[in-house]
């Protein structure tokens, strides 16, 4: 089918429209466009569909599968979601960034070969720096300028790896890659960093905050699953795979608890999540890898809808720290509830869409005999009663006297269709399964399942509630301080913190300092007065012309 | 007619030039210079059809034949310099007005005009000529005209950076000059062709390896190339902006398309790359020309300086590919060639217009000029992006091809060497982008954005990088034709 308009491509041709149109026409755009695409990913044929030449090369830049087609759809329908929260709040450039980063991801996900891929996974790294930049204070445009140099530094590192793989091998094939050549090791390490993997984590909690409510929307959904979809594609069952996945679980609950900023926690949860997805990379039985997949679908939906809340909360107060908010469930009810509802699906609560993948990842290790790692996934598991916090904090704990409007409308329309989809796919998870690439015979509601999962989360709560009581009493700014550890006991744990946030601002202080020193050293030596960049007499430039035909006849005649 | 194009090619813009003193009016001068250049493209682009349709053109001058005539041959690697040449000054010249009118004294405009024609002639003559000696004498017609044009520049430090290019290229021009006298007391003759097949025994005498290295330094120097490029940064930041943007994209290739001709038509390929340990020196020479300059370029104050370094290392990322020594090396360089062309071209374009709109081109003028000339800014961004080599522009096809012909010799450190180096360019491209959007405006900064008649010419050049990024197969077939061509083997 030559007439297929690729569905990436659509939308990159619309952040070339978008900033021509007036405020009108670019809501349109931006809503109808990713309508547009996903009608296109779900009639689309299997197979390869475009293909042109380029260089030596042949590009493909459209193959249609089951994997890309999961991840397609849900990029498509975030993207409609987040341009519906954000119509009439963003300016040109933001929607053209947003559509530019969504065209990114849907294109990456449908690339048929490494080098459509790269090129696609360039434009969202232009695209989500604009993104963050758009959050237009101060601390944005450095967060951006950060989020810039890690994402070029890494796109870098992804390409010489794409060169060279496709020059040692021959085959710019987008397909299962071994890790036998070093070019591969440098894909998987610039896979990596967009993945927000540890110790690369700290751009994405450091950025993502930065950006406006609906930016962060638009970011926190398609860099690291395409990350993901990268992984599950290219490196599924690498086992190095499973401890970066679950430093990065760790990672991300460890610096949540630690969190005040309600967003910041939001973009560590992303962390978690993704690590959770990696981990099921990593096992690589077909059941992981569709848990992988399938939870990467769910996390995008409830992300995005965790993601709004809080921007909805932010758009209506103006503020982002837990601290200062509080008891707003009074006046802005609907919010509360998608907020509750995202909050359960990111909890794995049963008949949410989280319970129906994410056990899948933790059945996978059962069923491949990993109990290690299937302990591991449990207790991590239990960290993710955290998130609790985010509707608490927000809309619950202390009054905080705040009485902000509801969302506008289209906010709320936003919120309420990723709400259903969360507890669509919760309670009819049949559509989902069917999508999935590797055919599942997976039944989540059984009664051991349901039981243990309310267990857990019955047990995270009152420990929620009662750790919530204790700090009420000491009446300590919340989560300013190490409480966690506190309720458990060992003052060791926050030593040891203290100690490595410690050694770590003192490495960045002397990495720093040495950066300014070479930085100067360089400065005095090809700065404008500089031996390389000043002026040189007119004498002396011909002495050079004499110095190099000496050294071209001392060359030529040894 | 057609048969005469070859001749005319050169002789149009040459009849031009004094025209336009005659005329004395600066109007009626640009208008004139506009035509002759639209004319020297269309003539171009008849040329290519020509070349591609049917093979090298052989133009005896005065239908004297050679090797006593002059003889200007037309193929596939000359034609490609005669599109650069003619299509930078078909677009810039457009350009010009407003710029000229405000960096030069109306009375010196038709005189302005007619040293850009001169400049061009020089720099035809020198691509379509086949005779080593009237090469000479076209060098001398640009850099004369060249001299005179710098001269021009509004600010007084124009005038030393006139009268040291002038020195320096007399020098060049002499070292080319005493390396053509060798040649000629051993072989009797200045054609080309001719001097290939006498030159052919007498490769290991003493007299013609020196000829070579005083022709390859003579050249060097009009390439600019590190250590030789001393004359280049205040050259390119004094002379009037339209003069530097067409020197940009112009005349270094220019002088690099001679140094090639000369170096592989005339002693053929197998003695430069094999006899003689050019690979070495050229990958030494550039790869060391790539890290200073770029780096010099990342703390210049002055964008027109800044991008003055900016091309030393862009140049020096030509001479890199010839170092390569393989077909697909070559065929990249002269790809890179046409594309840094066209990218340089249109960021001088860009400086050109905050020249005129803010007064000048220090980073600390252009500070917030991103809000409030939208158009320019975003232009010189997307040109930037051409520069470090993003997919999708033309610098990228360029810059991958020369890495794909590392890797095909296995030189990874090379491939990797292009590939680390793109971050340098990139930091001076941030450093701009930086001073254009993220720097508040002064208060009382001017505010409007350029003219249209310089906006078009800017936008087409803009265009055209990516467009030869997206469908590169015209240059991609002249160049890797005339790689071939150079190597003598067969495309």
């Amino acid at each position: 089918m030559t007439s297929l308009i690729p569905p990436g491509l659509l939308l990159l041709l619309g952040a070339l429209v978008v900033p021509l149109l007036g405020r009108v026409g670019r809501q349109l755009v931006a809503l109808v466009l990713p309508l547009v695409a996903l009608a296109i990913v779900l009639l689309a044929p299997e197979g390869e569909a475009l293909r042109s030449h380029f260089l030596d090369f042949t590009i493909v830049w459209l193959n249609v599968d089951l994997l890309g087609r999961l991840f397609a759809i849900a990029f498509c329908i975030t993207a409609f979601a987040g341009a519906l929260f954000a119509a009439g709040r963003v300016n040109r450039v933001e929607m053209a960034a947003a559509l530019l980063l969504a065209g990114g991801a849907i294109g990456a996900v449908l690339a048929g070969d490494l080098i459509a891929f790269l090129i696609f996974w360039e434009m969202m790294a232009v695209g989500s720096t604009v993104l963050v930049w758009c959050g237009s204070t101060p601390a944005a445009l450095r967060a951006g300028q950060r989020y810039a140099i890690v994402h070029v530094a890494g796109g870098a590192v992804l390409m010489i790896g794409v060169v060279g793989h496709v020059a040692l091998s021959g085959s710019a094939a987008f397909a299962t890659l071994t890790l036998e050549s070093w070019p591969q090791w440098l894909i998987l390490a610039g896979v990596l960093v967009n993945a927000a993997a540890f110790p690369l984590a700290a751009w994405l909690p450091d950025a993502y905050p930065e950006a406006s409510p609906s930016g962060m929307v638009f970011l926190s959904a398609f860099t690291t699953k395409t990350a993901v979809f990268a992984l599950l594609r290219l490196f599924p069952g690498t086992e190095l795979l499973i401890p970066v996945g679950f430093v990065m679980v760790l990672y991300g609950l460890v610096y949540a608890l630690r969190e005040n900023d309600v967003r910041r926690m939001l973009a560590y949860s992303i962390v978690t999540q993704v690590g959770f997805m990696i981990v099921g990379v990593g096992i690589g039985t077909a059941m992981a890898l569709n848990g992988a997949a399938a939870h990467a679908f769910a996390h995008v939906i409830y992300k995005g809808l965790l993601v709004m809340a809080a921007g909805a909360v932010m758009t209506m107060t103006g503020r982002r720290n837990a601290t200062d908010l509080g008891g707003l469930w009074r006046s802005m009810p609907v919010t509360m509830v998608c907020c509750m509802i995202g909050m359960l699906s990111i909890m794995a609560f049963p008949l949410t869409s989280g319970f129906v993948t994410k056990s899948m990842i933790a059945q996978a290790a059962v069923d491949d005999g990993q109990m290690l790692n299937w302990l591991l996934l449990t207790a991590a598991s239990v960290g993710t009663l955290v998130y609790l916090s985010v509707p608490w904090f927000l809309f619950f704990q202390h009054d905080s006297g705040l009485r902000p409007p509801e969302a506008p409308a289209t906010m709320r329309a936003a919120m309420i269709l990723l709400a259903a989809l969360c507890l669509g796919i919760g309670l009819f998870p049949g559509p989902l399964y069917a999508l999935l690439p590797f055919g599942v015979e997976y039944v989540p509601y059984t009664a051991d399942h349901v039981f243990a999962q309310l267990q857990m989360l019955g047990g995270c709560t009152l420990v929620f509630f009662l750790a919530q009581r204790y700090l009420r009493r000491r009446t300590v700014p919340l989560l300013d301080t190490d409480w966690l550890y506190r309720q458990a006991g060992p003052r060791l744990v926050r030593g040891a913190m203290r100690l490595i946030v410690a050694a770590a601002s003192r490495a960045q202080a002397v990495a720093g300092s040495a950066i300014a020193s070479l930085i100067a050293t360089l400065a005095r030596h090809y700065g404008p007065a500089g031996r390389f960049g000043r002026t040189v007499p007119v004498s002396q430039a011909a002495i050079w012309v004499v110095v190099l035909l000496l050294a071209f006849l001392v060359a030529e005649f040894a | 007619m057609i048969g005469q194009l070859p001749a005319l090619q050169v002789v149009v813009p040459l009849l031009a030039a004094p025209l336009c003193v005659v005329l004395r009016n600066g109007t009626l001068a640009w208008l004139l210079a506009v035509a002759t250049s639209w004319a020297a493209l269309a003539m171009a682009v008849v040329l290519t059809g020509q070349v591609l349709a049917g093979g090298p053109i052989a133009y005896a001058m005065g239908g004297w034949l050679p090797p006593w005539g002059i003889e200007y041959t037309i193929d596939s690697f000359n034609v490609l310099i005669l599109l650069i040449i003619s299509g930078s000054a078909a677009a810039i010249l457009p350009f010009a007005r407003h710029s000229v009118a405000d960096e030069i004294a109306p009375e010196q405009h038709a005189r302005f005009y007619s040293a850009f024609l001169l400049i061009m002639t020089g720099l035809l003559g020198m691509a379509a000529t086949g005779d080593v000696f009237n090469l000479f004498v076209f060098i001398e017609i640009s850099s004369i005209a060249t001299y005179a044009a710098i001269a021009l520049g509004r600010d007084r430090r124009a005038l030393t950076a006139a009268f040291n290019y002038l020195v320096l290229g007399t020098v060049g021009a002499t070292f080319y000059l005493i390396g053509v006298g060798l040649l000629y007391a051993v072989t009797g003759t200045l054609n080309t062709a001719d001097l290939a097949s006498r030159i052919a025994p007498l490769l290991e005498s003493r007299t013609v390896i020196v000829g070579f290295a005083f022709i390859s330094v003579g050249l060097m120097l009009k390439v600019a190339l590190f250590p030789l490029h001393q004359w280049l940064p205040n050259a390119y930041t004094y002379a009037p902006s339209v003069i530097t943007t067409f020197l940009a994209a112009t005349a270094t290739k220019v002088a690099l398309y001679s140094l090639l001709r000369v170096a592989f038509a005339v002693f053929g390929a197998g003695y430069v790359l094999e006899r003689l340990p050019t690979e070495a020196i050229l990958l030494a020479i550039a790869g060391t020309a790539i890290v200073v300059a770029s780096t010099t370029a990342i703390f210049q104050k002055d964008l027109k300086r800044l991008l003055a370094w900016s091309s030393l290392a862009q140049v020096a990322t030509i001479v890199l590919g010839v170092g390569i020594g393989n077909a697909q090396g070559l065929a990249g360089a002269l790809l890179h060639m046409f594309s840094h062309a066209l990218t340089k071209g249109a960021l001088f374009m860009a400086a050109a217009v905050f020249a005129l709109r803010l007064g000048g081109t220090s980073l600390e003028r252009l500070q917030g000029a991103g809000r409030r000339m939208p158009w320019t800014s975003a232009a010189l961004v997307l040109a930037g992006l051409s520069l470090v080599g993003v997919p999708l522009t033309a610098s990228f096809v360029s810059k991958w091809t020369i890495v794909l012909a590392a890797l095909e010799r296995g030189w990874w450190p090379v491939a990797g060497f292009i590939l680390v180096t793109s971050l340098l360019t990139l930091a001076y491209v941030v450093r701009v982008v930086e001073a254009l959007y993220f720097r508040p405006s002064a208060a009382d900064a001017p505010a409007r954005e350029a003219p249209l008649s310089m906006l078009w010419p800017l936008w087409l050049m803009v265009a055209g990088t990516f467009y030869f990024g997206l469908n590169s197969s015209i240059p991609m077939r002249l160049a890797t034709q005339a790689a071939a061509l150079l190597l003598g083997v067969a495309p």
